[in-house]
């Protein structure tokens, strides 16, 4: 018999629980500053993409062909190349190029580093296209009566837009877009890929320091975790506030939401 | 109403088609201001095509519909009518109400926002002047405790009701409505043909598209009948219903009656 394949258990299993303790309910400057980074790329990526994606659809609506085609090209090149390809085509790809290079700007006290410049940039672009999706899906979801309300009453498509068809969608909008950003504060953790030092990448610098890889991205994990469950209970008061008497069905309350094998 | 009020609203050969199927087949109608015209027909005559037509909710394919002489719609090109931009219409739209069959509420909104929303962003009111414009209507169609519901709170006639005082918020000169009755339950539609009836009393000018003979027989001044896109036959509203020219008026009229 060839022992080439010894299941490693035989060892003993390699785990520090200590070392998890301290990395989950101490965690370092480093890691915290990491962990406070994934938050606030995740929260402007995701309003800027929002505001995009309404742009991108409103596109997509107007009356001038060109427009429409500009709308529908941009979601199709977006949604049809991996984010992480993305993310290194505006920042290595166009300094690469000579094109342009993201450097740091100081902002009074604040400095807003190039690289995280290019992330919110990229994550917010790339959003745009799937809030655009979602936005549409929205506005298809409303009655076509609400429209010719508008309408007859002599609004122009502009104030119909605004003022009918747009508030109505924002509901419809509130789940998906829980869903997205959801999402979003995941895919942060492709930003380690352009030396972005958020949550993900200084788990692995501290790896290659302690090789306690499976506690330390556990730990991660365990963080991620936490952030989109605090999520969780945003988006469910989110929704519930928006709930009006128009809404016949309540948003799943927390409990449901945690373990109703929601997608995400 | 006399014959000798001027001409209102107008409509000239107007040709709807949806596909290759004339859904209106050359239809003119002059309705004088202050006059009630009742348009009855079976379904598929294109009776609800032609009333959208007037306010230019269905572009036209021919022919032409003006409101005190002023296209709807259209202007002259040089090579025949020219479509006007949604903006231009709208404009035009505003001097015609429009009252839904399905009620179309603004479901965001309470009954009171739904009547004061076009008046405040259209015609420039205040909120305040917007709101008691509102209230006023509410009141008129008896429905003043009801300014804070919002749509789904409301029975189908109540809906229809706040319905056509946000039609009337714009100050419309002419009113169409749009079978306003046919998607309620029966013990609503009294409700909703009473306000009606008081606007027609009041010298409202109004076309409206409808099975309740009951309505065009107290308060219409004109009923057209129409089948297969064309208008068959119409006459003052007593003759039409009792003594009908053509025998498809006479059946129709038989059938809806039971």
């Amino acid at each position: 018999m060839i022992h080439g394949a010894l299941p490693l258990a035989a060892d003993g299993l390699n785990f520090d629980w200590s070392f998890l303790a301290r990395s989950i309910f101490h965690p370092s400057g480093p890691f915290l500053h990491g962990l406070v980074r994934t938050v606030y790329i995740s929260v402007l990526a995701q309003a800027l993409g929002t505001l995009g994606g309404l742009a991108v659809e409103l596109a997509r609506r107007s009356r001038w062909k060109p427009l429409r085609r500009a709308g529908a090209t941009y979601v199709w090149l977006i949604r049809g190349t991996p984010l992480l390809v993305q993310l290194v085509i505006v920042y290595n790809g166009l300094a690469a190029l000579n094109l342009y290079r993201f450097t740091d700007i100081t902002l009074g006290p604040v400095v807003i580093l190039g690289v995280v410049q290019a992330a919110v940039l990229t994550l917010a672009m790339n959003e745009a296209a799937y809030m655009a999706e979602i936005i549409r899906a929205a506005l298809d979801a409303i009655d076509v009566g609400q429209k010719e309300a508008a309408v007859a009453l002599g609004m122009p498509p502009a104030m119909t837009m605004r003022l009918v068809l747009l508030p109505q969608a924002a509901r419809i909008c509130v789940p998906p877009l829980g869903n997205e950003f959801n999402l979003m504060m995941k895919s942060t953790s492709l930003l380690s890929v352009i030396g972005l030092q958020e949550m993900f990448l200084t788990a692995q610098a501290i790896n290659s320091a302690t090789f306690k890889t499976f506690e330390i991205f556990l730990t991660v994990a365990v963080y991620y975790l936490m952030l989109t469950t605090i999520w969780g209970f945003v988006q469910g008061w989110i929704e519930r506030r928006f709930a009006g008497p128009t809404q016949a069905v309540s948003s799943p309350r927390l409990r449901e939401r945690l373990f109703a094998g929601s997608a995400a | 109403m006399t014959a000798a009020a001027p001409v209102l609203l107008e409509a000239r050969d107007v040709v709807k088609r949806f596909g290759d199927r004339p859904a209106v087949d050359g239809v003119s109608m002059k309705i004088h201001r202050g006059e009630t015209v009742v348009i009855i027909g079976p379904s598929g005559s294109g009776k609800t095509t032609f009333l959208r037509c007037l306010n230019h909710l269905e572009p036209i394919d021919a022919g032409d519909v003006l409101i005190d002489g002023t296209s709807v719609g259209y202007r002259e090109g040089r090579r025949g009518p020219v479509e006007l931009s949604p903006r231009e219409v709208a404009v035009t739209r505003r001097r015609i109400g429009f009252v839904f069959q399905r009620f179309n509420l603004f479901a965001h909104l309470s009954a009171l926002d739904n009547i004061a929303l076009a008046p405040r962003n259209l015609l420039g009111l205040s909120r305040m002047d917007a709101e008691e414009r509102a209230r006023q209507l509410l009141a008129r169609v008896g429905l003043a405790d009801k300014e804070a519901s919002r749509p789904a709170q409301l029975s189908g006639g109540q809906q229809q009701r706040v319905a056509i005082a946000r039609a009337l918020a714009m100050r419309p000169e002419v009113m169409l409505f749009d079978e306003p009755t046919s998607a309620l339950d029966p013990e609503m539609v009294s409700e909703v043909i009473a306000v009606m009836r008081e606007l027609a009393e009041e010298g409202m000018t109004m076309v409206v598209v409808t099975h309740e003979m009951g309505f065009a027989r107290a308060a219409a001044d004109r009923i057209v009948m129409m089948d297969a896109g064309r208008i068959l036959e119409e006459g003052p509203a007593a003759e039409m219903i009792s003594d009908p020219v053509h025998d498809r008026t006479r059946r129709f009229l038989t059938q809806i009656a039971h």
